[in-house]
């Protein structure tokens, strides 16, 4: 359960773990390595203590002056007892029989009582003094006591007059480690208060965009691509190349895509092209023969004025359809001269009514060598289609501009290209629009047969071009291109 | 000191002149006078000590040396030995030390020339009522040398028939009359007999340290610790001193020092007011 936990609580809180257990540890052996110190520290100080009052109080019990030795006794009471040197509880002197001599604390221990009645620890630690030899220091924790006492012998050049006892209170030692305890734990305390935000911060940091590119990854399915937030993780680190890598993985998918659905469009609009083809040529074989024969009935003087009349109606009908079958059927197979400006400067007046008539404002762009090596009528026909459109797409008032160029090769390979630019200020086009633009019939426009985008198309793809259109700041744009070649070339078509 | 004037200047001129030193000169006027403090009174004021000590010495023109002792059997030998000239003794020391002292003042303490003794128990024993409750207490003396620290209280024992060697679990000196009720204070002594004017000067400048401590019983009255000087002492000295001491009320440095000594002033005295000490010692067979 925990460890299928999100990344971003996990890795912080596994950090917080980590340094929260560390920490314990530390604390937990410096605490442990201090009690020790405090426990030897005490034994240290008391005998240093012992060893420094045991000669002075020697002659007071020589000379059997009580005050003098209270005096000696009181001396490490004299301060306050706010030292780090642990303060011992009690300073007793015993004399040869274990009775008190005189004590620190008289009323606690009073003169010439006997030590062993304070307890059974008393007991017990007057038998060992009885067994220690004359320099020896006894040192007595009873256990089940608070209690820790020393004991140092008084004497002098072989004489022992009594025994020196120091007693110590736990609780002075608890009481000293508690303040340790406190301290090490206001440091702990306070480190944690700045590592925890930190990794929490840091484990945040790394795993964020983790769990993006594991949310992302697991939508790819759905087909949803999208990239990482920028600048959320913009070091070169491992988790850094991650995210380039995705970033990378994306674009590349995108393009994949977007290829895909290119090459699924043009792959429908040549199997209509290869279609449309096929049905032309299946009409065009009969229709000659039908027209070569109403052709022949009308030079007939003997007809009928009503049949005359049907014949006319028929042969509309069957040039009509000699119009759209013609026109579905793109014809590039054509001996044509190279374009060259009197052919755009054609075009241009051809426009100029249409032009006028809507008071559009015309850009014309031309960077052009005075030939260009691509057939001069299929080129008319791809710009005046296109031209119209434009000229009825911007409605009243609008702008359309025209910007044709030669663009050398992006790097060394290829042909130079001519580069054809057609924008106007109508109404962008609907996403379903452009999806279907260039098929047959795909117009929307009132008074278009809707074949005029199919021929340009048509023409483009057999010329090795191609052909796009967009929105773009709020305007419609064709861009065609088209690979310099012979003039004369006889571009295959079907 | 001893050596009369007359004799003292030609001496003084000689070595003046084969020394031609001018420090021989002067030396009548510069020859410290030495006065020897005890615990008869709160003699650990160091503060209060130096500016009485100076007073003195501006007063008398001389230098003044004051030599702190705690042992009344000290001082006595001081004495003894001519290594001092003036001393404030207790009584029992002024009254063993017979003619080898001449009385010289006395203080006034609460207006009279008196003290007595208090028997001081712990303020925590509530019952005892005299010194005869405290059979078999741990008992402090001041001092072996001291009227009310030593020879009052085994006095008392011995009018109630009882022999304070047998009486007692154990005795011990402090020294002082302090240090005696700071003893009963922490506990270390079931009682204590100290100077009325020690406890009474105690109660003022260590009222925590009195609280502790109970008085029992108060002596009848009397002569105040005396200050003495030697037989031997010059009177021009003798004089001289005992003038400074008696007119230390009549001036504001004098007044002040007074004050904090907790004392009015110095009289002469008379050697009468000692009569009932030196009886309690002829009692107790040490006089």
């Amino acid at each position: 359960m925990l460890f299928n936990l999100s990344l971003r609580y996990k890795l912080p809180l596994w950090g917080t773990a980590l340094i929260v257990s560390t920490t314990l540890l530390l604390s937990g052996s410096f605490m442990a390595q201090a009690w020790t110190d405090l426990r030897h520290d005490v034994s240290r100080s008391a005998v240093e203590l012992g060893r420094i009052m045991a000669p002075a109080l020697f002659p007071s019990l020589l000379h059997d002056d009580l005050w003098r030795a209270y005096e000696t006794l009181s001396l490490p009471f004299a301060q306050s007892s706010d030292s780090e040197v642990a303060q011992a509880e009690n300073l007793i002197v015993l004399d040869r029989r274990n009775q008190v001599y005189v004590s620190s604390h008289p009323e606690k221990y009073p003169v010439l009582s006997e030590f062993a009645v304070h307890g059974a620890d008393y007991r017990q630690f007057v038998s060992r003094l009885d067994t220690a030899d004359l320099s020896q220091v006894v040192h007595w924790e009873p256990p089940d006591s608070s209690r820790i006492m020393v004991a140092i012998p008084i004497a002098e050049g072989g004489v022992r007059l009594g025994t020196l006892v120091i007693t110590y209170d736990k609780a002075v030692l608890w009481q000293r480690f508690e303040r340790l305890i406190g301290r090490a734990l206001a440091i702990t305390a306070l480190a944690l208060a700045i590592i925890l935000p930190a990794s929490a911060y840091w484990g945040r940091r790394m795993t964020e965009p983790l769990v993006q590119v594991s949310e992302r990854m697991g939508r790819i399915s759905q087909a949803e691509l999208e990239t990482l937030e920028p600048g959320i993780y913009p070091y070169r680190d491992e988790v850094g190349q991650l995210y380039a890598a995705y970033n990378e993985m994306v674009r590349t998918l995108l393009a994949k895509q977007q290829l895909e659905t290119e090459i699924v469009k043009s792959e429908r609009l040549a199997a209509i092209g290869r279609l449309t083809a096929g049905i032309a040529h299946e009409i065009n074989n009969p229709l000659a023969g039908l027209m070569t024969a109403v052709d022949t009935l009308k030079q007939r003087r003997d007809l009928d004025p009503k049949v005359m009349r049907h014949l006319d109606l028929i042969e509309r009908g069957l040039m009509q359809i000699r119009d759209t079958v013609g026109a579905l059927l793109v014809q590039t197979r054509v001996q044509t001269r190279p374009l060259s400006l009197a052919d755009l400067d054609d075009i241009r007046t051809l426009l100029q009514a249409q032009v006028a008539k809507h008071r559009i404002n015309l850009i014309w762009e031309l960077e052009l060598p005075a030939t260009v090596p691509l057939p001069a009528s299929l080129l008319r026909q791809i710009l005046i289609n296109l031209l119209l459109n434009a000229v009825q797409a911007a409605g009243d008032g609008g702008e359309v501009e025209l910007d044709v160029h030669v663009r050398e090769p992006m790097g060394s390979s290829g042909p130079p290209k001519l580069a054809i630019l057609v924008r106007n200020t109508g109404t962008p086009l609907a996403e379903t629009l452009l999806a279907h633009l260039f098929e047959p019939f795909a117009s929307t426009r009132e008074g278009g047969h809707g074949l005029g985008l199919w021929v340009t198309y048509q023409i483009v793809t057999q010329l090795n071009g191609s052909i796009a259109a967009r929105n773009a700041d709020n305007r419609v744009e064709f861009n065609i291109e088209l690979p310099l070649g012979d003039a004369t070339c006889n571009t295959a078509s079907h | 000191m001893s050596l009369p004037y007359r004799l003292r200047l030609v001496v003084s001129l000689f070595v003046a002149l084969f020394l031609a030193s001018s420090a021989f000169a002067s030396k009548a006027t510069d020859t410290p006078v030495r006065f020897a403090m005890t615990p008869a009174f709160l003699h650990d004021q160091h503060a209060m000590l130096e500016t009485w000590r100076s007073y003195l010495a501006e007063r008398l023109g001389r230098p003044v040396e004051f030599v702190q002792r705690d042992r009344y059997r000290e001082t006595m030998d001081l004495l003894q030995q001519q290594r001092v000239e003036f001393a404030w003794l207790c009584d029992y020391p002024y009254v063993a030390l017979g003619k080898e002292v001449r009385l010289m003042a006395v203080a006034l303490n609460n207006g009279r020339p008196t003290y007595r003794s208090y028997l001081v128990v712990p303020a925590s024993d509530q019952t005892s009522m005299s010194i005869a409750d405290l059979k078999g207490a741990v008992f402090a003396y001041a001092d072996p040398h001291s009227n009310t620290g030593y020879l009052v209280p085994r006095f008392e024992l011995r009018n109630q028939g009882v022999d304070s060697e047998l009486f007692f679990r154990r005795t011990f000196f402090t020294w002082s009359h302090r240090k005696a009720v700071s003893a009963v204070a922490a506990g270390l002594a079931q009682g204590t007999a100290v100077d009325s004017y020690v406890w009474d000067s105690l109660a003022q400048v260590a009222p925590e340290l009195t609280a502790k401590t109970r008085i029992v019983w108060k002596s009848e009255e009397y002569g105040f610790p005396p200050i003495v000087a030697h037989a031997n002492v010059s009177t021009e000295d003798f004089q001289a001193m005992q003038r400074v001491l008696l007119g230390m009320q009549d001036d504001e440095t004098g007044r002040a020092i007074l004050a904090r000594l907790h004392l009015d002033g110095f009289i002469e005295g008379s050697p009468q007011l000692y009569d009932s000490v030196a009886a309690m010692m002829k009692a107790l067979g040490e006089h």
